[in-house]
């Protein structure tokens, strides 16, 4: 086979599990739009901060030492403990709950009703909340996370595609896990929402507010619980792309590459959001790939979102979105 | 609205009227490059802090460190400019591009001196054209050479044929070696790849595996913030050589190599100052601003390569200092005296030992003509098992030739643009 | 007592048509122009130009074009910060290609040329709507800041990538370059701002304004009377690309002086400009005044009161200012969600009846 087919081959593997990973920041969008008609901005934020929160939690941060250092003056910043994996993620999780009920609690409660730009800017204003107490609770260093996940190329993948093809296809271990934890992911969601009760009171609430009110659903508790969900689906993408680059205020700007994503494959379709994510990895790997050195490299950023734009003039409601009815 | 602005006139009103050496530092501990700002400002304080605590200020008069946050924004840096210039700021580090290219003209307009350390306008070398502007010890153009020289000398001389690749972030910053290795790449034959990575750089893929497709025989780095963690991590993943790839000195902190662990063993980058911290001035350090409990920030960052640099900004504002003190013979400086001490500022390596620092940077001069110092620099090499830096190299000169030509001919065309006579 | 329409009489059409029919209302608004155009310049120096005025002014009129386009006809757009970065580097050609020719009509070609792009880019609402539109204006702003970064012909061919405004002068005054006063400055800008404020102000109360609004209010609605949609919205996209366009130039020349497109023109300028126009009040040209006076004086004022006045280390003053900005921005919307626009409509309700409010 010529060189330039099998390059256009990895690359295609390639963008394919990249694509999982926008999918993973996708999906907790797509998750509280559906059930709260919100468009969470904050998503990416909730992204870090639960990553900040994991590896804080198993290196034995104090929260807020500096703070607390300026202010009284003491020297603390580790309780010299080391926490594992496991049971920091459950802790982390509890944070991530405890997220959820305050910002029900303390804004959305306030907001209901509201058009939906306004519940959008709120959730930037939650960003910019989040990011400062992000960054006061566990500082702004670059932290390394490692919860046992495997990193760098695949052997078997390399090995059996070079006696193939002679050419050893790269495939990152760290991406076959991310694909792995994303199919379960999404099979526990469709569990839940599927053969528990809160899972079709989610669904039904998803479907029409007042009716599920009028059947006795709490609406306060369905929301505090799909934001905890989006906030387990923050964790699980943080974790992912924190093992990529540590622990980082730029983890934050993970959001912007799940907006195409959700473009394009609908702001309320939880398959929406995998495939969205899928066409536009191999997508913008591609283009970068075949039409990139042409025009100087770098087209990542735009690409993703024209190639959701000229989706949209065809689908303006997105691959899988619901039919948008107009009536007057 | 009345009540505000008079609240920030109280404000202002209440700082104190020179009576001191002012160093204002424009830092950025919060924002995405908040782990680079936060050491180098941690640096660039604790010195100031040592000169007043251990010999009572510079020449006498007590320095005062102004710290401003920009968040590496460039609308918040002119914000802290003008907040500080008016305290009798004697010369700005901005410590980010976009900063830089906006104190130029503004900073030249109001006499007050500006030290892009190996950052900025490269250009800015031209002193005729840049009257305020320094960028010593080394620039940018001198990085590119330096990497290309460290290539030539492991090579034994000889790179015609090679293909270097150059990763790149895709602005001002990242694009400024490009016409250097261009020029060099004629000189010395290699082929030059170009692989932009957008901002921020968190995903990479393309570009690895164009890198890994392609088979680059050296790969450069210009990159800055998660751009350099994730790069060197794509880099330990494709099993690309860490010893063939080498970064500019901004893609060379711990915070770059620690996330990938021991996959970024062996990597490389440039540096114009030493590394770690076994120097007689870190003792006083320890006695005088740690152990009293002045260090600035968390004070956990001593020794680290930014705070480092930080340090080493402080140390030669400080000596621009004591130059100016000795030309203008008064000990309260003006920014037009601290320029002139600028301009005639000379670090020999006598000089850095009896500040207890021996070796710690490259020996320079610097003149009207020549605001960029010699442009030396030196190699260093990332020991993931240590968890330290090694320099591997001295500090090195530069290709001039190449370099000469093309600082002369865009400082010219700066000049050009906004009606600069060059002179000294 | 003396905010009140008893006894303010309308003798003809054209007074009964005007701006501030209140007689009150319209002698405040001259006392406000009074001041910004006879007291100010006399007692403004660089940091109040550089930190609070020129950046104020600017973004109003960013604010004034956002407002138009999402505001008046309901079109939600992130891509302003990509629009500023065409005006700014339409400015930055212009001036460098023809030198002899005034910097105010290099800043008004700007706008059209602004203008002419942002309808561009305009042409998909006619398909897409809501979130869709406003992620989709997103790659305008990315494809916006790649190409005035990869194509040199757009920063001359120099070796950064960087632009810097030369100097300029109108009747003998500079106004760009370094060694503007701060005075000029400030005056260019409240130019150009009261021209922008009183031309949008006539557009949003004529037909072309009602048009729009109609279209915001529901577009099936506003096509079945009558209004083409088509026409309508791509005249939003042209007026609001125009001020914007006009706010880019200026930020690039006048105010910032030197810039690179990713740095200064990136996608957060887009979020701030929609924060000001929100906080403001949609629909409102006085509400894009007021949100732009908050969203830049607030931060000037947390980060003077922590560092200045309370002496904290600046890395806790800088968290804790955005944790405070984001709250008072739920706050704003959770209190009032209709922005600082209705507040002061509401205080004027007040005063109305003053002091006896039965």
């Amino acid at each position: 086979m010529p060189d330039q087919l099998l390059f256009a081959m990895e690359v295609t593997l390639n963008g394919l599990m990249a694509g999982v990973l926008y999918a993973l920041v996708a999906l907790g969008f797509v998750l509280i739009f559906k059930a709260s008609g919100i468009f969470n901005y904050a998503q990416g934020v909730m992204a870090l901060f639960a990553a900040l929160t994991l590896v804080g939690i198993m290196e034995g941060q104090v929260p807020f030492a500096h703070l607390i250092n300026a202010i009284f003056g003491t020297e603390i910043h580790h309780f010299g403990w080391h926490v594992p994996a496991l049971l920091a993620i459950i802790l982390t999780m509890v944070v991530m709950v405890a997220l959820a009920w305050a910002v029900q609690r303390f804004i959305f409660r306030h907001l209901v009703n509201q058009e939906p730009i306004l519940l959008f800017m709120a959730t930037i204003g939650l960003a910019f909340v989040l990011e400062g107490v992000g960054d006061i609770m566990w500082g702004a260093d670059i932290k390394k996370l490692d919860v046992g996940l495997p990193q760098g190329i695949n052997e078997w993948i390399d090995i059996t595609t070079f006696e193939a093809f002679g050419y050893g296809f790269f495939i990152d271990n760290l991406d076959i896990s991310a694909t792995i934890v994303a199919m379960i992911l999404v099979a526990a969601l469709i569990a839940f929402s599927q053969y528990t009760k809160q899972g079709r009171a989610l669904r039904a609430v998803a479907d029409d507010h007042q009716a599920a009110l009028s059947v006795g659903i709490s609406l306060n508790f369905i929301w505090i619980l799909v934001w905890s969900i989006a906030g387990f689906v923050a964790l699980v993408a943080g974790i992912m792309w924190g093992a990529k680059s540590g622990v980082q205020f730029s983890l934050s700007l993970i959001a912007l590459k799940a907006l195409p994503v959700l473009m394009l494959g609908g702001f309320t379709s939880i398959p929406g959001a995998i495939v969205g994510g899928l066409i536009i990895g191999v997508g913008e790997k591609l283009f970068e790939f075949l039409i990139g050195p042409m025009v100087g490299g770098a087209t990542e950023n735009w690409f993703a979102y024209v190639l959701a734009l000229l989706f949209l003039v065809f689908r303006p409601q997105g691959l899988f979105g619901e039919k948008i009815i107009e009536r007057v | 609205m009345k009540l505000l602005s008079m609240t920030v006139a109280a404000v202002m009103a209440a700082s104190p009227v020179m009576a001191d050496l002012v160093f204002p530092s424009l830092s950025y501990r919060t924002g995405p490059y908040a782990a680079n700002g936060i050491p180098f400002a941690d640096g660039y304080e604790d010195y100031f802090t040592l000169l007043n605590e251990r010999d009572g200020g510079i020449g006498g008069v007590p320095a005062r460190v102004l710290e401003c946050e920009t968040g590496y924004n460039t609308e918040k840096g002119v914000e802290c400019y003008e907040a500080t210039k008016g305290e009798g700021a004697l010369v700005y580090q901005p410590l980010s591009t976009g900063i830089t290219y906006q104190l130029i003209p503004k900073a030249t307009a109001d006499g007050i001196p500006v030290h892009s350390m190996g950052y900025g306008r490269t250009s800015a070398k031209n002193g005729a054209v840049f009257s305020n502007i320094f960028n010593y010890p080394a620039n940018y153009w001198d990085g590119a050479s330096h990497a290309v020289n460290h290539i030539l000398d492991v090579n034994g001389g000889d790179i015609s044929g090679k293909k270097i690749a150059l990763v790149y972030h895709n602005s001002a910053y990242g694009k400024e070696p490009i016409r250097t290795l261009e020029e060099l790449s004629k000189k010395h034959g290699y082929e030059l790849m170009l692989l932009p990575v957008d901002h921020p750089g968190q995903e990479q893929k393309s570009q690895w595996l164009q890198v890994r497709q392609q088979r680059p025989d050296y790969v450069l780095m210009w990159g800055w913030g998660v751009m350099n963690q994730v790069a060197i991590q794509e880099a330990a993943n494709i099993r690309y050589n860490m010893e063939n790839f080498i970064g500019i000195w901004w893609s060379g902190s711990e915070n770059d190599v620690l996330p990938a662990g021991d996959g970024a063993d062996g990597y490389k980058a440039l540096t114009f100052h030493n590394i770690g911290s076994e120097y007689p001035l870190y003792d006083d350090l320890q006695k005088y601003v740690i152990d009293a409990g002045k260090a600035a920030g968390a004070g956990d960052q001593v020794g680290t390569v930014l705070y480092n640099r930080g340090m080493y900004a402080a140390m030669l504002a400080a000596e621009a200092a004591k130059t100016a003190q000795k030309i203008s013979g008064t000990a309260e400086i003006t920014p037009a005296m601290m320029r002139a001490g600028m301009e005639a500022l000379e670090m020999t390596e006598a000089k850095m030992a009896a500040l207890g620092l021996p070796n710690f940077g490259p020996e320079f001069s610097v003149s009207c003509e020549n605001h960029g110092g010699n442009g030396l620099g030196a190699v260093k090499q990332w020991d993931a098992s240590a968890g330290a830096w090694n320099l591997i190299t001295g500090y090195e000169a530069s290709d001039q030739d190449v370099i000469g030509p093309l600082v002369e001919a865009d400082s010219a065309a700066f000049a050009a643009e906004s009606g600069i006579t060059p002179g000294c | 007592m003396f905010y009140r329409e008893a006894g303010d009489f309308s003798t003809t059409y054209s007074q009964d048509s005007q701006t501030f029919p209140i007689k009150f209302d319209r002698y405040r608004y001259y006392v406000v122009l009074a001041i910004a155009f006879g007291v100010i310049p006399f007692l403004i120096n660089d940091y109040w130009a550089n930190a609070v005025f020129v950046p104020f002014l600017i973004y109003a009129i960013a604010a004034i074009g956002l407002n138009i386009l999402t505001g008046y006809c309901g079109q939600v757009s992130l891509g302003t910060g990509g629009f500023m970065a065409v005006g700014a580097y339409s400015c930055y050609k212009l001036m460098t290609g023809f030198p002899e020719i005034s910097i105010v009509i290099h800043v008004i070609l700007s706008g059209g040329i602004t203008a002419a792009v942002v309808t561009l880019f305009g042409l998909p609402s006619l398909r897409i709507k809501g979130f869709y539109l406003a992620v989709a204006t997103l790659a305008a702003q990315f494809f916006l800041v790649w190409l005035f970064n990869k194509v040199s012909w757009f920063y001359n061919y120099s070796a950064s990538g960087q632009i810097s405004a030369p100097e300029r002068s109108v009747f003998g005054i500079i106004v760009t370059g370094p060694n503007t006063e701060a005075w000029a400055k400030y005056l260019i800008c409240l130019v150009f701002v009261t021209l922008c404020a009183i031309i949008a102000r006539n557009l949003t109360r004529g037909s072309m304004g009602r048009k729009w609004m109609a279209i915001r209010d529901m577009d099936i609605a506003a096509e079945i009377i009558g209004v083409n949609p088509m026409a309508a919205k791509l005249t939003a996209f042209m007026v609001s690309g125009f001020f914007v366009g006009i706010a880019g130039a200026l930020f690039f020349a006048v105010y910032l002086g030197a810039a690179e497109v990713g740095e200064s023109f990136g996608i957060d300028k887009s979020f701030l400009v929609l924060f000001m126009i929100i906080i403001g009040g949609l629909g409102s040209i006085f509400g894009s005044f007021a949100g732009a006076a908050f969203m830049v004086l607030l931060p000037v004022f947390l980060k003077n009161v922590f560092v200045g006045g309370l002496g904290w280390p600046t890395d806790l003053a800088a968290h804790l200012q955005f944790i405070v900005s984001g709250s008072l921005i739920i706050m704003f919307l959770i209190m009032e969600p209709h922005g600082l626009a209705q507040l002061w409509r509401l205080a004027k309700e007040k005063l109305r009846l003053w002091p006896f409010p039965h």
